[in-house]
């Protein structure tokens, strides 16, 4: 990788950073408002590392740049989990009230269920893309309906408390969350680390991975493993981003024609953050969160996901 | 034939059922001696209700079943193909310019947009000469999901996310007198729909075929889809979205009955109207006294019925 490119990147991300901190900063205020912006800005670095990694990770395993995990129903699996877990326990139960408990609770259940859905549908339709990504969206539309099905038939006041926990958005970020969910990212990068090192191998297809002396449905296996637990951590933090990943992924791979997913996955992550960053400070500061963030990123996605497949077509 | 008249039984017991249901009780008896209150509840909510979930079944899933003739793919239907979010749009559009005005502005509005939608989702698909079965159905997700995330920014910024989401959801609690009226329109509409058919299904085998055959391919087609767009502007606008209807119903006669178009327009319309009924009926059972919009319910129901279609498919047509 060119180190020029990357430290011009870690120093427009600084510098982005520190504007978000200081920008439009009352001095009056500064002891209020200095400690809230600063965990919001650990929770940006956390979801643009973690956006990063589950999407450049998922789109080796699969072999499409068109995919993101959370395309494929993700994020609204995590939903639902939280949904089921509220409806059947209530929302006094002691784990529904403790809102980092009611989180890791979700997460365990999260990462199983995706594990046991996402295995085989990887296993059987990887070579068919188009089958793949509608099954996807299939799914994560029956998720959704689910989950707000859910919420109509819990009561009013358990309803409540659902929407305070589960629609985290990048202004509405779930911030107690924040010391648990690094340390939770920080855990499963290290494990999961020498799964990352494959990626470069596993990127190239099956036959090919094999031969290269990696064990590949254990590998597969534990890269969805992980991608469950850091798709649940950005979920809990900002709520269901749909395209972010599918957007940073690909204009880094522009920038940086490179095999090597390290690289890929520290470039997409630096771009993913300054990304957000400009896009909050902008709505936050100056334009009164008039629209909040997530609708821009969609707006966006979508079209490019538009350009993706019809560029995909014409490629067949 | 005989299946014909055993659809139209069942849905002639569904449609009693469905007066019969809801908070206000009534007996058989009184039906018979037709006191003026049971009279005033019938005629104010329950026949109403009735009326307005049989067109919507009608409509909506012969609008699918037209749209997958023309477009010669399975998997498309007002949900699949931009028609449903460009017709919210139509809505959003007549929210902010025209917010004093009239309801029938809001419909045609309405139907203007999922009109233009559909047709630029057909110009696209024709365009690319898309053969893949599974991009087309793709393609229109995608940009139903784009021209939704326009409209999601559109209506935040003018304030109106709110009034804009009723019509997210489809529910059928709110239909009364005076509410459903506008899907009277659904019967001239059916009948040029059925007048047409045989046009419909020459146009399903290609543009190059049916002009062969001396049929004014691109006329039919736009009348095909202004049809379809009225359908579903109508419905969005009196009941809300109700997803994957127009796909599934379709599809599921089309395994019983084969692919004539004509024959098929008669169960596809009994059997949307059933599955509409009885999905409602459900959902105002569930958690009686309250109802799940059939929005939510037809969306579970829809979904996993997708599902099972996408992951039969390949057990008899071989991927292109």
């Amino acid at each position: 990788m060119s180190n020029k490119l990357k430290w011009s990147l870690i120093l427009i991300v600084i510098v982005l950073a520190l504007l978000y901190v200081f920008l439009e900063m009352n001095r009056n205020a500064f002891s209020y408002m200095f400690p809230r912006r600063l965990i919001r800005l650990f929770a940006i670095i956390l979801v643009a590392f973690v956006v990063a990694t589950s999407t450049a990770s998922f789109q080796a395993l699969t072999n499409h740049h068109i995919l993101t995990p959370s395309m494929l129903g993700y994020d609204s699996i995590y939903l639902l989990m939280q949904t089921v877990l509220i409806f059947v326990l209530g929302s006094t139960h002691p784990l529904s009230s403790s809102s980092s408990l009611l989180f890791f609770v979700t997460l365990i259940i999260m990462v199983g269920l995706s594990t046991i859905l996402f295995v085989p549908l990887l296993r059987y339709l990887r070579h068919d893309l188009f089958t793949f990504l509608l099954i996807g969206i299939v799914l994560a539309t029956l998720f959704r309906s689910v989950t707000s099905f859910l919420q109509m038939i819990i009561d009013p006041n358990e309803f409540s408390i659902i929407q305070d926990r589960s629609f985290a958005s990048f202004n509405n970020m779930n911030v107690s969350l924040i010391y648990i969910a690094y340390a939770i990212v920080i855990v499963t990068t290290i494990v999961f680390q020498h799964r990352i090192k494959e990626l470069d191998c596993i990127a190239l297809g099956k036959s090919q991975a094999i031969n290269l002396g990696i064990d590949y449905n254990k590998a597969t296996t534990e890269m969805i493993v992980m991608i469950g637990i850091l798709i649940s951590v950005s979920t809990a933090l900002v709520g269901p981003i749909m395209f972010l990943g599918l957007l940073v992924v690909n204009i880094a791979r522009s920038i940086l024609a490179t095999y090597k997913h390290s690289a890929l996955i520290l470039i997409s992550f630096l771009i993913g953050a300054g990304i957000i960053l400009i896009g909050q400070t902008l709505l936050e500061r100056y334009f009164n969160n008039m629209i909040p963030l997530g609708v821009v990123i969609n707006a966006f996605g979508g079209l490019y996901l538009l350009y993706l497949l019809v560029k995909e077509f014409k490629r067949i | 034939m005989k299946k014909t008249y055993i659809l139209f039984l069942i849905l002639f017991i569904l449609s009693i059922t469905s007066l019969f249901i809801g908070v206000k009780q009534f007996e058989l008896v009184d039906i018979l001696t037709l006191s003026e209150e049971v009279l005033m509840f019938l005629t104010m909510s329950r026949i109403p209700r009735l009326l307005a979930l049989i067109f919507t079944g009608i409509g909506l899933s012969l609008s699918g079943l037209i749209m997958q003739t023309i477009s010669r793919n399975k998997f498309v239907s007002p949900s699949t193909a931009a028609t449903i979010d460009s017709a919210r749009f139509g809505i959003l559009i007549g929210l902010i310019f025209f917010a004093s005005s009239a309801f029938y502005v809001k419909t045609i509005l309405a139907f203007l947009f999922a009109f233009l939608g559909t047709l630029l989702f057909m110009k696209l698909i024709s365009m690319l000469k898309a053969k893949n079965m599974l991009l087309i159905p793709l393609l229109g997700i995608v940009l139903g999901t784009l021209i939704d995330a326009l409209t999601s920014l559109i209506a935040y910024r003018f304030d109106v996310i709110q009034l804009l989401n009723s019509s997210l959801v489809g529910d059928f609690s709110l239909i009364v007198q005076g509410r459903y009226e506008l899907l009277y329109i659904m019967i001239p509409v059916v009948i040029i729909l059925y007048l047409y058919s045989y046009q419909f299904s020459i146009a399903g085998l290609g543009e190059d075929v049916s002009k062969n055959l001396g049929l004014h391919y691109n006329q039919v087609v736009i009348i095909g889809i202004a049809l379809v767009a009225i359908i579903s502007a109508t419905t969005i606008i009196t009941v809300g979205n109700i997803p994957f209807l127009g796909l599934i119903v379709p599809n599921i006669v089309m395994m019983i009955h084969g692919n004539h178009l004509k024959k098929n327009m008669v169960p596809t319309s009994l059997f949307g109207a059933i599955l509409v009924i009885s999905t409602d009926i459900v959902g105002r059972v569930i958690i009686f006294p309250y109802e799940i919009p059939i929005g939510l319910s037809l969306g579970v129901v829809g979904s996993l019925i997708f599902l099972y279609l996408l992951l039969r498919r390949p057990k008899y047509v071989k991927q292109t």
